[in-house]
């Protein structure tokens, strides 16, 4: 089985009200480095195959005209999920 | 005008699974001398009625976001059919998200700026009197009705801002306070050939007293609601 993976953030002009609010908490837990925060969204989408280009280009599309509302977020990731784990934080 | 050609008006309202304010928006309707319409999002049959109205609610719980998901309905191809016809098309908060989504109308809905959920009574000022859903209100005319959401921020770019408001479409805007940080206080908007509308706040619980908002006449007696519906069957007796 083969799983693409498309990341989703709110478009850099837009402010990001969540982002806003998980920054503002952040100091509370003493977590005092970080001065921004966006928060975006992350969809894993599943295939009983594997993920083949023409795989890549309809999750390009659904992340286009379903996943995405491009006047308020920008797609900035549509990738195999299998060619990222070696990345992958533990 | 006479009531009967009023009532020959047949105004449809589309229930999504999630949609809240469908029977308000339908007895909004009867009560300015329309005939509502159900509609059910499964089926692209409008059922030959002359205008709809997309109401309030949480449509699919808002998953995605607001509207998203709804823009694909079947009754939403006949609706958006139907709108670049010419149709008349209302749009209150959810169903206002749903325009956008569906590119009827430009520009979008993201959380509150203080992100909380807001229910007020709240003053508009009437900033383009002239489409199918505005037309028995007055230019600058301040009216109040219910706002209540969470994701009513009404964002868009500079340039569809500055659009907006050189051609007049900016429909309503808020006046006294911004609730929810919208670009420029636009409450709500219209599209060029003023048939289709969209707005946050929510005319139809503005449509009869002794359930409306707090009013001159007393508590509860407002009704500037039912110009929105009023308006529409006005446009549909000159169409």
């Amino acid at each position: 089985m083969g799983r693409v993976v498309v990341e989703v953030m709110p478009k850099p002009e837009i402010l990001d009200p969540q982002g806003k609010a998980v920054v503002g908490a952040l100091p509370r837990l003493g977590f005092t480095q970080f001065s921004g925060a966006r928060q975006g969204k992350r969809f894993e989408l599943e295939v009983d195959g594997e993920v083949t280009p023409e795989v890549l280009e309809a999750a390009r599309q659904a992340a286009e005209t379903l996943l995405s509302n491009p006047i308020i977020e920008d797609v900035v990731r549509v990738a195999d999920a299998s060619e990222e784990s070696a990345g992958a934080v533990a | 005008m006479t009531a009967g050609t009023l009532a020959s008006a047949r105004i449809g309202v589309v229930t999504f699974p999630g949609t809240l304010d469908d029977r308000d928006a339908a007895r909004a309707v009867r009560l300015a001398g329309g005939e509502p319409v159900s509609l059910f999002h499964a089926d692209g049959d409008l059922q030959g009625v002359d205008a709809v109205v997309l109401p309030g609610g949480f449509s699919y719980g808002d998953y995605l976001r607001a509207g998203a998901i709804s823009r694909f309905a079947p009754a939403m191809d006949a609706v958006v059919d139907a709108a670049r016809g010419g149709m008349p098309v209302l749009g209150i908060c959810n169903g206002f998200q749903v325009l956008t989504e569906a590119h009827l109308l430009p520009g979008s809905m993201i959380k509150n700026d203080h992100l909380h959920f807001v229910c007020r009574e709240q003053v508009l000022a009437v900033e383009n009197a002239s489409t199918a859903w505005t037309n028995r209100y007055e230019l600058g005319q301040h009216i109040t009705i219910p706002l209540k959401n969470q994701d009513g921020q009404f964002v868009a770019d500079e340039r569809t801002l500055d659009e907006l408001e050189g051609e007049g479409r900016v429909a309503f805007r808020y006046v006294g306070t911004n609730p929810n940080g919208s670009r420029r206080d636009i409450a709500g908007i219209t599209n060029a050939a003023g048939n289709v509308v969209g707005l946050m706040p929510h005319p139809e619980h503005a449509v009869e007293a002794g359930f409306g908002p707090e009013a001159a006449d007393g508590t509860k007696t407002g009704v500037d609601g039912l110009g929105f519906f009023t308006s529409v069957l006005a446009a549909l007796v000159h169409a």
